[in-house]
Protein backbone atom coordinates (compact mmCIF):
# COMPACT_ATOMS: atom_id res chain seq x y z
CA UNK A 1 0.00 0.00 0.00
CA UNK A 2 1.41 3.24 -1.17
CA UNK A 3 1.23 6.34 1.31
CA UNK A 4 -1.31 7.41 -0.66
CA UNK A 5 -3.83 4.37 -0.64
CA UNK A 6 -3.44 4.88 2.97
CA UNK A 7 -5.59 7.82 2.70
CA UNK A 8 -8.48 6.51 0.80
CA UNK A 9 -11.44 4.44 1.69
CA UNK A 10 -13.08 1.38 0.25
CA UNK A 11 -16.64 3.10 0.50
CA UNK A 12 -15.27 5.09 -2.19
CA UNK A 13 -13.95 4.01 -5.62
CA UNK A 14 -12.12 7.71 -6.33
CA UNK A 15 -8.78 7.15 -4.52
CA UNK A 16 -6.13 9.99 -3.60
CA UNK A 17 -4.42 8.76 -6.71
CA UNK A 18 -7.24 9.05 -9.06
CA UNK A 19 -7.82 12.56 -7.51
CA UNK A 20 -4.33 13.61 -8.07
CA UNK A 21 -3.91 12.05 -11.64
CA UNK A 22 -7.21 14.39 -12.58
CA UNK A 23 -5.95 17.62 -10.69
CA UNK A 24 -2.31 16.93 -12.96
CA UNK A 25 -4.32 16.60 -15.93
CA UNK A 26 -6.06 19.73 -15.47
CA UNK A 27 -2.75 21.08 -14.13
CA UNK A 28 -0.67 20.00 -17.94
CA UNK A 29 -3.90 20.58 -19.39
CA UNK A 30 -3.94 24.86 -18.29
CA UNK A 31 0.20 24.83 -18.57
CA UNK A 32 -0.53 23.48 -22.01
CA UNK A 33 -3.00 26.39 -23.51
CA UNK A 34 -0.79 29.09 -22.11
CA UNK A 35 2.13 26.94 -23.33
CA UNK A 36 0.81 27.50 -26.78
CA UNK A 37 -1.12 30.44 -26.74
CA UNK A 38 1.51 33.13 -25.26
CA UNK A 39 4.50 31.43 -25.77
CA UNK A 40 6.05 34.96 -26.48
CA UNK A 41 5.46 35.41 -22.05
CA UNK A 42 7.13 32.33 -21.01
CA UNK A 43 9.99 33.10 -23.50
CA UNK A 44 10.62 36.75 -22.72
CA UNK A 45 10.27 35.86 -18.35
CA UNK A 46 13.06 32.88 -18.59
CA UNK A 47 15.39 35.14 -21.11
CA UNK A 48 14.58 32.32 -23.73
CA UNK A 49 13.69 34.75 -26.71
CA UNK A 50 13.62 32.86 -30.28
CA UNK A 51 12.65 29.56 -28.89
CA UNK A 52 8.90 30.25 -28.41
CA UNK A 53 8.13 27.22 -31.53
CA UNK A 54 9.66 24.64 -28.89
CA UNK A 55 7.37 26.29 -25.98
CA UNK A 56 4.91 25.86 -28.34
CA UNK A 57 5.66 22.46 -28.75
CA UNK A 58 5.73 21.46 -25.24
CA UNK A 59 2.78 23.19 -24.93
CA UNK A 60 1.15 20.58 -26.90
CA UNK A 61 3.14 17.46 -24.97
CA UNK A 62 1.51 18.91 -22.15
CA UNK A 63 -2.10 18.97 -23.94
CA UNK A 64 -1.76 15.53 -24.81
CA UNK A 65 -0.28 14.16 -21.28
CA UNK A 66 -3.57 16.47 -19.82
CA UNK A 67 -6.34 14.60 -21.77
CA UNK A 68 -4.46 11.30 -21.30
CA UNK A 69 -4.50 11.88 -17.31
CA UNK A 70 -8.13 12.77 -17.48
CA UNK A 71 -9.11 9.23 -18.97
CA UNK A 72 -10.19 6.19 -17.62
CA UNK A 73 -6.08 4.87 -18.27
CA UNK A 74 -4.04 7.72 -16.73
CA UNK A 75 -1.17 5.58 -16.12
CA UNK A 76 0.75 5.99 -19.07
CA UNK A 77 -0.12 10.07 -19.39
CA UNK A 78 1.14 10.27 -15.81
CA UNK A 79 4.89 8.47 -16.44
CA UNK A 80 4.95 10.86 -19.88
CA UNK A 81 4.63 14.17 -17.77
CA UNK A 82 7.40 12.61 -15.27
CA UNK A 83 9.84 12.24 -18.94
CA UNK A 84 8.30 15.78 -19.65
CA UNK A 85 9.63 17.55 -16.67
CA UNK A 86 13.11 15.91 -16.98
CA UNK A 87 12.81 17.35 -21.02
CA UNK A 88 11.22 20.89 -19.51
CA UNK A 89 14.62 20.59 -17.03
CA UNK A 90 17.27 19.97 -19.70
CA UNK A 91 15.75 22.67 -21.84
CA UNK A 92 15.99 25.05 -18.70
CA UNK A 93 19.28 24.35 -18.19
CA UNK A 94 20.63 25.50 -21.72
CA UNK A 95 19.15 28.96 -20.52
CA UNK A 96 21.55 28.81 -17.07
CA UNK A 97 23.91 30.58 -19.24
CA UNK A 98 26.36 33.60 -17.96
CA UNK A 99 24.80 35.98 -20.00
CA UNK A 100 21.69 35.52 -19.33
CA UNK A 101 19.57 38.53 -17.15
CA UNK A 102 16.53 36.18 -16.66
CA UNK A 103 18.95 33.59 -14.61
CA UNK A 104 17.12 34.34 -11.99
CA UNK A 105 13.70 33.29 -12.98
CA UNK A 106 15.21 30.19 -14.64
CA UNK A 107 16.44 28.59 -11.50
CA UNK A 108 12.69 29.56 -10.07
CA UNK A 109 11.13 27.69 -13.44
CA UNK A 110 13.53 24.57 -12.41
CA UNK A 111 12.83 25.01 -8.79
CA UNK A 112 9.26 24.46 -9.57
CA UNK A 113 9.20 21.93 -12.42
CA UNK A 114 11.36 19.54 -9.83
CA UNK A 115 8.73 20.11 -7.14
CA UNK A 116 6.02 18.99 -10.06
CA UNK A 117 8.27 16.16 -11.16
CA UNK A 118 8.13 15.07 -7.60
CA UNK A 119 5.21 15.03 -7.20
CA UNK A 120 4.49 13.51 -10.50
CA UNK A 121 6.65 10.20 -9.55
CA UNK A 122 4.80 9.98 -6.30
CA UNK A 123 1.05 10.30 -8.41
CA UNK A 124 2.30 7.59 -11.24
CA UNK A 125 3.45 5.41 -8.84
CA UNK A 126 0.53 5.68 -7.02
CA UNK A 127 -1.59 5.49 -9.64
CA UNK A 128 0.26 2.35 -11.21
CA UNK A 129 0.12 0.46 -7.93
CA UNK A 130 -3.73 1.15 -7.56
CA UNK A 131 -5.05 0.22 -11.29
CA UNK A 132 -1.95 -1.62 -13.33
CA UNK A 133 -2.16 -5.19 -13.07
CA UNK A 134 1.14 -6.43 -12.02
CA UNK A 135 2.67 -8.60 -15.11
CA UNK A 136 3.07 -11.46 -12.36
CA UNK A 137 0.34 -11.45 -10.66
CA UNK A 138 -0.17 -15.16 -9.70
CA UNK A 139 -3.05 -16.59 -11.80
CA UNK A 140 -5.59 -18.40 -10.35
CA UNK A 141 -6.90 -21.48 -11.83
CA UNK A 142 -10.78 -21.74 -12.79
CA UNK A 143 -10.07 -25.03 -14.82
CA UNK A 144 -12.70 -26.41 -12.41
CA UNK A 145 -15.27 -24.18 -13.14
CA UNK A 146 -16.96 -25.33 -16.16
CA UNK A 147 -20.53 -24.13 -14.49
CA UNK A 148 -21.75 -27.86 -15.81
CA UNK A 149 -23.00 -31.01 -14.64
CA UNK A 150 -20.29 -33.94 -17.07
CA UNK A 151 -17.61 -32.44 -19.41
CA UNK A 152 -18.31 -29.67 -21.83
CA UNK A 153 -17.87 -32.16 -24.84
CA UNK A 154 -20.72 -34.37 -22.97
CA UNK A 155 -22.89 -31.07 -22.99
CA UNK A 156 -22.71 -30.21 -26.23
CA UNK A 157 -26.15 -30.11 -27.38
CA UNK A 158 -27.80 -30.29 -24.24
CA UNK A 159 -30.12 -27.75 -24.98
CA UNK A 160 -31.60 -29.73 -27.84
CA UNK A 161 -35.26 -29.15 -27.00
CA UNK A 162 -34.72 -25.40 -27.45
CA UNK A 163 -36.69 -24.21 -30.54
CA UNK A 164 -34.97 -20.90 -32.45
CA UNK A 165 -37.68 -18.27 -32.46
CA UNK A 166 -39.05 -17.59 -36.03
CA UNK A 167 -37.67 -13.96 -35.69
CA UNK A 168 -34.07 -15.09 -35.00
CA UNK A 169 -33.51 -18.01 -37.31
CA UNK A 170 -30.73 -17.73 -39.79
CA UNK A 171 -33.27 -18.81 -42.62
CA UNK A 172 -35.88 -16.10 -42.02
CA UNK A 173 -36.78 -14.75 -45.80
CA UNK A 174 -34.21 -16.72 -47.58
CA UNK A 175 -35.41 -19.62 -49.03
CA UNK A 176 -32.64 -21.60 -46.82
CA UNK A 177 -34.09 -24.73 -45.01
CA UNK A 178 -32.59 -26.01 -41.72
CA UNK A 179 -33.30 -29.78 -42.91
CA UNK A 180 -31.39 -29.13 -46.44
CA UNK A 181 -27.65 -27.19 -44.56
CA UNK A 182 -25.10 -28.14 -46.01
CA UNK A 183 -21.76 -28.01 -43.76
CA UNK A 184 -19.42 -25.56 -46.52
CA UNK B 1 -31.09 2.90 3.52
CA UNK B 2 -27.43 2.52 2.40
CA UNK B 3 -26.82 2.39 -1.72
CA UNK B 4 -24.13 2.83 -4.08
CA UNK B 5 -24.75 5.95 -6.07
CA UNK B 6 -22.52 7.55 -8.65
CA UNK B 7 -21.10 10.72 -8.59
CA UNK B 8 -18.74 11.42 -11.43
CA UNK B 9 -16.55 9.33 -13.73
CA UNK B 10 -14.79 6.67 -11.61
CA UNK B 11 -16.13 8.11 -8.77
CA UNK B 12 -18.94 5.13 -6.96
CA UNK B 13 -19.65 6.20 -3.06
CA UNK B 14 -21.46 4.10 -0.23
CA UNK B 15 -24.08 6.36 0.45
CA UNK B 16 -27.23 7.22 2.64
CA UNK B 17 -30.39 7.48 0.67
CA UNK B 18 -33.97 7.72 1.40
CA UNK B 19 -35.99 4.62 1.29
CA UNK B 20 -37.80 3.74 -1.82
CA UNK B 21 -41.61 4.47 -1.79
CA UNK B 22 -44.58 2.80 -3.57
CA UNK B 23 -44.94 5.61 -6.71
CA UNK B 24 -47.92 3.14 -8.83
CA UNK B 25 -50.15 0.96 -8.15
CA UNK B 26 -48.30 -1.90 -9.86
CA UNK B 27 -45.48 -1.15 -8.27
CA UNK B 28 -43.00 -3.87 -5.27
CA UNK B 29 -40.46 -2.84 -3.00
CA UNK B 30 -37.74 -5.67 -2.55
CA UNK B 31 -35.59 -5.98 0.13
CA UNK B 32 -32.41 -6.72 -1.54
CA UNK B 33 -30.48 -10.15 -0.71
CA UNK B 34 -27.82 -10.06 -3.30
CA UNK B 35 -26.36 -7.84 -5.95
CA UNK B 36 -23.87 -7.91 -8.97
CA UNK B 37 -21.89 -5.45 -10.43
CA UNK B 38 -22.51 -6.08 -14.06
CA UNK B 39 -19.28 -4.92 -16.90
CA UNK B 40 -21.93 -2.52 -18.46
CA UNK B 41 -22.15 -0.93 -15.56
CA UNK B 42 -18.43 0.08 -15.86
CA UNK B 43 -19.08 1.81 -18.98
CA UNK B 44 -20.96 4.33 -16.49
CA UNK B 45 -18.14 3.85 -13.99
CA UNK B 46 -16.01 5.30 -16.71
CA UNK B 47 -18.51 7.87 -18.14
CA UNK B 48 -19.17 6.52 -21.50
CA UNK B 49 -22.97 6.00 -21.14
CA UNK B 50 -24.19 9.81 -21.06
CA UNK B 51 -27.40 10.87 -18.94
CA UNK B 52 -25.99 10.28 -15.29
CA UNK B 53 -26.44 12.09 -12.71
CA UNK B 54 -25.10 13.03 -9.28
CA UNK B 55 -26.71 10.69 -6.09
CA UNK B 56 -27.92 8.13 -9.10
CA UNK B 57 -28.15 4.76 -7.55
CA UNK B 58 -26.14 2.01 -9.47
CA UNK B 59 -27.11 -1.80 -10.43
CA UNK B 60 -29.15 -3.82 -12.51
CA UNK B 61 -28.54 -6.99 -11.32
CA UNK B 62 -30.85 -8.02 -8.35
CA UNK B 63 -32.89 -10.09 -6.21
CA UNK B 64 -34.98 -10.09 -3.07
CA UNK B 65 -37.59 -10.57 -1.05
CA UNK B 66 -41.13 -8.77 -1.62
CA UNK B 67 -41.85 -6.14 1.26
CA UNK B 68 -44.25 -3.74 -0.19
CA UNK B 69 -46.48 -4.28 -3.39
CA UNK B 70 -49.11 -1.80 -4.76
CA UNK B 71 -52.77 -1.79 -5.05
CA UNK B 72 -52.82 -3.24 -8.60
CA UNK B 73 -50.45 -5.78 -8.33
CA UNK B 74 -52.02 -9.03 -7.95
CA UNK B 75 -49.04 -11.11 -9.42
CA UNK B 76 -46.58 -10.64 -6.38
CA UNK B 77 -47.21 -10.83 -2.34
CA UNK B 78 -45.13 -10.03 0.26
CA UNK B 79 -42.60 -12.57 0.82
CA UNK B 80 -42.25 -13.87 -2.57
CA UNK B 81 -38.37 -14.17 -3.65
CA UNK B 82 -38.47 -12.61 -7.04
CA UNK B 83 -34.92 -12.12 -9.42
CA UNK B 84 -35.34 -8.86 -11.21
CA UNK B 85 -34.63 -8.44 -15.00
CA UNK B 86 -32.91 -5.32 -15.76
CA UNK B 87 -35.52 -4.25 -18.46
CA UNK B 88 -38.44 -3.06 -17.14
CA UNK B 89 -41.56 -4.48 -19.01
CA UNK B 90 -44.76 -3.42 -18.77
CA UNK B 91 -46.58 -6.64 -20.57
CA UNK B 92 -48.76 -4.78 -22.52
CA UNK B 93 -47.51 -2.91 -25.22
CA UNK B 94 -47.04 -4.17 -28.47
CA UNK B 95 -43.30 -4.51 -28.28
CA UNK B 96 -44.20 -6.51 -24.83
CA UNK B 97 -46.70 -8.64 -26.24
CA UNK B 98 -44.00 -9.43 -29.54
CA UNK B 99 -41.39 -10.80 -27.12
CA UNK B 100 -39.24 -7.94 -27.57
CA UNK B 101 -39.11 -6.84 -23.99
CA UNK B 102 -36.06 -4.70 -24.27
CA UNK B 103 -37.50 -1.98 -26.72
CA UNK B 104 -41.16 -1.82 -23.96
CA UNK B 105 -43.16 1.32 -25.43
CA UNK B 106 -43.64 2.56 -22.06
CA UNK B 107 -41.55 1.37 -19.08
CA UNK B 108 -38.95 4.68 -20.15
CA UNK B 109 -40.22 7.65 -18.20
CA UNK B 110 -37.57 9.85 -19.84
CA UNK B 111 -38.84 8.81 -23.53
CA UNK B 112 -38.31 12.14 -24.58
CA UNK B 113 -34.42 11.59 -23.86
CA UNK B 114 -34.56 8.10 -25.56
CA UNK B 115 -36.26 9.82 -28.64
CA UNK B 116 -34.02 12.29 -28.82
CA UNK B 117 -31.32 10.58 -28.60
CA UNK B 118 -31.82 7.08 -29.88
CA UNK B 119 -35.06 8.20 -32.42
CA UNK B 120 -37.49 5.98 -30.99
CA UNK B 121 -37.01 5.15 -26.93
CA UNK B 122 -35.93 2.20 -25.42
CA UNK B 123 -37.51 -0.06 -22.13
CA UNK B 124 -36.16 1.66 -19.04
CA UNK B 125 -33.61 0.03 -17.14
CA UNK B 126 -32.89 0.16 -13.94
CA UNK B 127 -29.71 2.02 -12.74
CA UNK B 128 -28.59 2.59 -15.93
CA UNK B 129 -28.92 6.54 -16.69
CA UNK B 130 -31.49 9.02 -17.61
CA UNK B 131 -31.70 8.25 -20.87
CA UNK B 132 -33.48 4.69 -19.98
CA UNK B 133 -35.56 6.11 -17.28
CA UNK B 134 -33.43 7.17 -14.45
CA UNK B 135 -34.55 4.40 -12.17
CA UNK B 136 -32.88 3.34 -8.95
CA UNK B 137 -30.80 0.95 -9.44
CA UNK B 138 -30.32 -2.42 -7.43
CA UNK B 139 -27.11 -1.64 -5.16
CA UNK B 140 -28.84 -0.93 -2.47
CA UNK B 141 -31.03 -2.42 0.22
CA UNK B 142 -33.97 -1.82 -1.10
CA UNK B 143 -35.27 -1.01 -4.56
CA UNK B 144 -38.50 -0.12 -5.97
CA UNK B 145 -39.77 -2.01 -9.05
CA UNK B 146 -42.02 -0.33 -11.88
CA UNK B 147 -44.18 -2.53 -13.63
CA UNK B 148 -43.50 -5.04 -11.17
CA UNK B 149 -46.17 -7.43 -11.45
CA UNK B 150 -44.53 -8.05 -14.83
CA UNK B 151 -40.78 -7.20 -14.29
CA UNK B 152 -39.74 -10.54 -11.86
CA UNK B 153 -39.13 -13.94 -12.02
CA UNK B 154 -40.24 -15.83 -8.97
CA UNK B 155 -37.85 -18.36 -8.13
CA UNK B 156 -38.13 -21.46 -5.93
CA UNK B 157 -36.50 -21.53 -2.20
CA UNK B 158 -34.71 -24.95 -3.54
CA UNK B 159 -32.03 -22.67 -5.59
CA UNK B 160 -29.62 -20.09 -3.96
CA UNK B 161 -29.26 -16.83 -4.67
CA UNK B 162 -25.93 -17.57 -6.59
CA UNK B 163 -27.81 -20.16 -8.80
CA UNK B 164 -30.88 -17.53 -9.69
CA UNK B 165 -29.32 -13.93 -9.39
CA UNK B 166 -27.44 -14.26 -12.90
CA UNK B 167 -31.17 -14.65 -14.70
CA UNK B 168 -31.64 -11.17 -14.07
CA UNK B 169 -29.11 -10.27 -16.94
CA UNK B 170 -25.90 -12.22 -17.89
CA UNK B 171 -26.88 -15.37 -18.08
CA UNK B 172 -29.83 -14.63 -20.48
CA UNK B 173 -27.83 -12.05 -22.30
CA UNK B 174 -25.10 -14.75 -22.74
CA UNK B 175 -28.03 -17.16 -23.91
CA UNK B 176 -29.82 -14.56 -26.31
CA UNK B 177 -26.11 -13.93 -28.00
CA UNK B 178 -25.97 -16.97 -28.77
CA UNK B 179 -29.38 -17.93 -29.81
CA UNK B 180 -29.59 -14.88 -32.14
CA UNK B 181 -26.79 -16.75 -34.15
CA UNK B 182 -29.33 -19.81 -34.66
CA UNK B 183 -26.50 -21.95 -34.00
CA UNK B 184 -26.19 -25.68 -36.32
CA UNK B 185 -24.18 -28.61 -35.53
CA UNK B 186 -21.71 -27.61 -37.84
CA UNK B 187 -20.96 -23.98 -36.81
CA UNK B 188 -17.96 -22.51 -35.20
CA UNK B 189 -18.76 -19.58 -32.51
CA UNK B 190 -16.32 -17.36 -31.99
CA UNK B 191 -17.01 -14.97 -28.98
CA UNK B 192 -14.46 -11.87 -28.66
CA UNK B 193 -14.41 -11.18 -24.73
CA UNK B 194 -13.91 -13.75 -21.78
CA UNK B 195 -16.23 -11.57 -19.31
CA UNK B 196 -19.08 -12.91 -17.42
CA UNK B 197 -21.54 -11.81 -20.62
CA UNK B 198 -18.87 -13.88 -22.64
CA UNK B 199 -18.70 -17.33 -19.66
CA UNK B 200 -22.76 -17.80 -20.68
CA UNK B 201 -22.18 -16.92 -24.81
CA UNK B 202 -19.40 -19.84 -24.57
CA UNK B 203 -21.84 -22.07 -21.84
CA UNK B 204 -24.81 -21.38 -23.99
CA UNK B 205 -23.80 -22.28 -27.73
CA UNK B 206 -21.90 -25.76 -26.37
CA UNK B 207 -25.33 -26.24 -24.87
CA UNK B 208 -27.21 -25.15 -28.16
CA UNK B 209 -24.72 -27.57 -29.80
CA UNK B 210 -21.77 -25.21 -31.61
CA UNK B 211 -19.35 -27.71 -33.94
CA UNK B 212 -16.86 -25.56 -31.83
CA UNK B 213 -16.91 -22.65 -29.90
CA UNK B 214 -13.77 -20.20 -29.69
CA UNK B 215 -13.13 -17.49 -26.99
CA UNK B 216 -10.62 -14.32 -27.87
CA UNK B 217 -9.46 -12.72 -24.92
CA UNK B 218 -6.22 -11.66 -23.47
CA UNK B 219 -6.92 -12.40 -19.36
CA UNK B 220 -5.28 -15.57 -18.36
CA UNK B 221 -7.75 -16.84 -15.53
CA UNK B 222 -10.97 -15.44 -18.15
CA UNK B 223 -9.42 -17.87 -20.78
CA UNK B 224 -9.03 -20.59 -18.37
CA UNK B 225 -12.65 -20.28 -17.49
CA UNK B 226 -13.99 -20.47 -21.01
CA UNK B 227 -11.45 -23.18 -21.54
CA UNK B 228 -13.30 -24.77 -18.56
CA UNK B 229 -17.02 -24.30 -20.41
CA UNK B 230 -15.34 -25.87 -23.63
CA UNK B 231 -13.81 -23.47 -25.70
CA UNK B 232 -11.05 -23.59 -28.18
CA UNK B 233 -9.24 -20.16 -26.46
CA UNK B 234 -7.23 -17.37 -28.53
CA UNK B 235 -4.89 -15.05 -26.45
CA UNK B 236 -4.94 -12.10 -28.83
CA UNK B 237 -1.20 -10.73 -27.02
CA UNK B 238 0.35 -14.53 -28.06
CA UNK B 239 -1.46 -15.01 -31.34
CA UNK B 240 -3.08 -13.69 -34.35
CA UNK B 241 -6.95 -13.64 -33.79
CA UNK B 242 -7.36 -14.03 -38.10
CA UNK B 243 -4.81 -16.41 -38.46
CA UNK B 244 -5.92 -18.65 -35.43
CA UNK B 245 -9.91 -18.72 -36.59
CA UNK B 246 -8.69 -19.28 -39.96
CA UNK B 247 -6.65 -22.50 -38.97
CA UNK B 248 -9.92 -23.73 -36.86
CA UNK B 249 -12.18 -23.10 -39.92
CA UNK B 250 -10.28 -24.47 -43.16
CA UNK B 251 -9.38 -20.87 -44.04
CA UNK B 252 -13.32 -19.99 -44.11
CA UNK B 253 -13.67 -18.30 -41.01
CA UNK B 254 -16.61 -18.70 -37.88
CA UNK B 255 -20.37 -18.76 -39.27
CA UNK B 256 -21.03 -16.94 -36.13
CA UNK B 257 -19.59 -14.28 -34.23
CA UNK B 258 -20.49 -12.23 -30.62
CA UNK B 259 -19.18 -9.42 -29.36
CA UNK B 260 -19.32 -9.54 -25.65
CA UNK B 261 -16.85 -6.75 -25.52
CA UNK B 262 -19.03 -3.45 -26.41
CA UNK B 263 -17.77 0.15 -26.20
CA UNK B 264 -14.15 -0.50 -23.88
CA UNK B 265 -12.28 -2.95 -25.93
CA UNK B 266 -8.91 -3.34 -24.97
CA UNK B 267 -6.65 -4.59 -27.89
CA UNK B 268 -2.96 -4.05 -26.56
CA UNK B 269 -1.39 -4.36 -30.16
CA UNK B 270 -3.38 -2.86 -32.50
CA UNK B 271 -3.60 0.40 -34.63
CA UNK B 272 -6.95 1.12 -34.83
CA UNK B 273 -6.93 0.33 -31.05
CA UNK B 274 -4.52 3.15 -30.55
CA UNK B 275 -6.59 5.19 -32.95
CA UNK B 276 -9.50 4.72 -30.85
CA UNK B 277 -8.11 5.33 -28.05
CA UNK B 278 -7.15 8.75 -29.00
CA UNK B 279 -9.95 9.84 -30.67
CA UNK B 280 -12.15 8.12 -27.32
CA UNK B 281 -9.79 10.63 -24.94
CA UNK B 282 -10.62 13.58 -27.46
CA UNK B 283 -14.39 13.14 -27.45
CA UNK B 284 -13.92 12.75 -31.35
CA UNK B 285 -15.79 9.21 -30.83
CA UNK B 286 -17.63 7.86 -27.44
CA UNK B 287 -17.51 4.16 -28.01
CA UNK B 288 -13.52 1.65 -29.08
CA UNK B 289 -15.02 -1.12 -31.90
CA UNK B 290 -12.26 -2.82 -32.56
CA UNK B 291 -14.18 -5.99 -32.20
CA UNK B 292 -16.82 -5.13 -34.87
CA UNK B 293 -14.51 -4.41 -37.13
CA UNK B 294 -12.59 -7.32 -36.38
CA UNK B 295 -15.50 -9.34 -36.39
CA UNK B 296 -17.11 -8.53 -39.93
CA UNK B 297 -13.42 -8.91 -41.26
CA UNK B 298 -12.93 -12.69 -40.29
CA UNK B 299 -16.67 -13.99 -40.29
CA UNK B 300 -17.25 -15.97 -43.35
CA UNK B 301 -19.23 -14.48 -45.77
CA UNK B 302 -23.31 -14.94 -45.16
CA UNK B 303 -22.62 -15.16 -41.50
CA UNK B 304 -24.10 -13.64 -38.38
CA UNK B 305 -22.68 -11.09 -35.86
CA UNK B 306 -24.30 -11.07 -32.63
CA UNK B 307 -23.65 -8.09 -30.43
CA UNK B 308 -25.22 -8.62 -26.95
CA UNK B 309 -21.57 -6.18 -25.98
CA UNK B 310 -23.53 -2.36 -24.95
CA UNK B 311 -22.43 0.11 -27.21
CA UNK B 312 -23.61 3.66 -26.40
CA UNK B 313 -23.19 6.48 -29.18
CA UNK B 314 -20.72 6.85 -32.33
CA UNK B 315 -18.43 4.72 -33.62
CA UNK B 316 -15.89 5.28 -36.61
CA UNK B 317 -13.75 3.59 -39.57
CA UNK B 318 -16.54 0.44 -39.44
CA UNK B 319 -15.85 -1.78 -42.64
CA UNK B 320 -19.18 -1.24 -44.19
CA UNK B 321 -18.02 -2.50 -47.50
CA UNK B 322 -17.09 -6.29 -45.77
CA UNK B 323 -20.35 -6.10 -44.02
CA UNK B 324 -22.13 -5.25 -46.95
CA UNK B 325 -20.17 -7.44 -49.56
CA UNK B 326 -20.09 -9.82 -47.08
CA UNK B 327 -23.79 -10.20 -46.62
CA UNK B 328 -23.26 -10.49 -43.08
CA UNK B 329 -26.23 -10.86 -40.90
CA UNK B 330 -26.47 -8.02 -37.48
CA UNK B 331 -28.12 -9.22 -34.34
CA UNK B 332 -28.34 -6.87 -31.22
CA UNK B 333 -30.04 -5.62 -28.78
CA UNK B 334 -30.97 -5.27 -25.03
CA UNK B 335 -31.20 -8.86 -23.88
CA UNK B 336 -35.09 -9.48 -24.02
CA UNK B 337 -34.75 -10.85 -20.53
CA UNK B 338 -38.24 -12.29 -19.78
CA UNK B 339 -38.35 -13.97 -22.88
CA UNK B 340 -35.97 -16.44 -21.87
CA UNK B 341 -36.17 -16.61 -17.79
CA UNK B 342 -38.66 -19.19 -17.36
CA UNK B 343 -36.54 -21.91 -19.98
CA UNK B 344 -33.39 -21.13 -18.48
CA UNK B 345 -34.79 -21.29 -15.41
CA UNK B 346 -35.78 -24.99 -15.70
CA UNK B 347 -32.49 -25.64 -17.41
CA UNK B 348 -30.72 -24.45 -13.49
CA UNK B 349 -33.37 -26.24 -11.86
CA UNK B 350 -33.11 -29.62 -13.64
CA UNK B 351 -28.71 -28.91 -13.27
CA UNK B 352 -28.01 -28.44 -16.81
CA UNK B 353 -26.02 -25.48 -15.29
CA UNK B 354 -24.95 -24.03 -12.45
CA UNK B 355 -24.80 -20.01 -12.85
CA UNK B 356 -22.29 -20.06 -10.00
CA UNK B 357 -19.33 -21.11 -11.53
CA UNK B 358 -19.16 -17.50 -12.82
CA UNK B 359 -18.52 -16.09 -9.18
CA UNK B 360 -15.41 -14.66 -8.31
CA UNK B 361 -15.37 -12.43 -5.08
CA UNK B 362 -18.88 -12.10 -2.65
CA UNK B 363 -18.32 -8.82 -0.95
CA UNK B 364 -20.51 -6.69 1.44
CA UNK B 365 -22.42 -3.70 -0.22
CA UNK B 366 -19.80 -1.35 1.73
CA UNK B 367 -17.22 -2.64 -0.21
CA UNK B 368 -18.78 -2.14 -3.76
CA UNK B 369 -16.98 0.99 -4.51
CA UNK B 370 -13.24 -0.46 -3.99
CA UNK B 371 -14.57 -3.62 -6.02
CA UNK B 372 -15.76 -1.74 -8.69
CA UNK B 373 -11.96 -0.62 -9.49
CA UNK B 374 -11.17 -4.55 -8.85
CA UNK B 375 -13.25 -5.62 -11.79
CA UNK B 376 -12.39 -2.43 -13.85
CA UNK B 377 -8.93 -3.30 -13.45
CA UNK B 378 -8.78 -7.33 -13.43
CA UNK B 379 -7.25 -7.34 -10.00
CA UNK B 380 -7.05 -10.49 -7.87
CA UNK B 381 -8.23 -12.88 -10.72
CA UNK B 382 -11.58 -11.05 -10.67
CA UNK B 383 -14.40 -12.09 -12.80
CA UNK B 384 -17.90 -11.81 -10.88
CA UNK B 385 -18.43 -9.53 -8.16
CA UNK B 386 -21.24 -10.20 -6.02
CA UNK B 387 -22.43 -7.91 -3.26
CA UNK B 388 -24.40 -8.48 -0.42
CA UNK B 389 -26.15 -5.38 0.81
Amino acid sequence: MTMLEKFSSSQQSLGVADKLARGLGFYSFGLGLLELAAPRLLTRTLGMEGSEKLVRAYGAREIVSGVGALSDNPVPALWSRVAGDALDLATLATALTPDNPKRGNVKIAMAVVLATALVDIMAAKAATDRHHRPRNMPIRDYSNRSGFPQSAEAMRGAAGDFETPADMRADIGNGYSRASAVPL
Amino acid sequence: MKALCWHGKNDIRYDTVPDPKIEHPRDAIIKTTSCAICGSDLHLYDHFIPGMEHGDIMGHEFMGEVVEVGSENKALKVGDRIVVPFTITCGECEQCKRGNFSVCERSNRRKDLGDKVFGHSTAGLFGYSHLTGGYAGGQAEYVRVPFADSTHVKVPSTLTDEQVLFLGDIFPTGWQAAVQCDIQPTDTVAVWGAGPVGQFCVRSAVLLGAKQVVMIDNVPERLLMAEAGGAITINFDKESVVERLNELTRGKGPEKCIDAVGLESHATRSLDAVYDRVKQATMMESDRPHVLREMIYVCRPAGILSIPGVYGGLVDKIPMGALMNKGLTVRTGQTHVKRWTDDLLRRIDEGQIDPSFVITHTVSLDQGPEMYKTFRDKLDNCIKVILKP
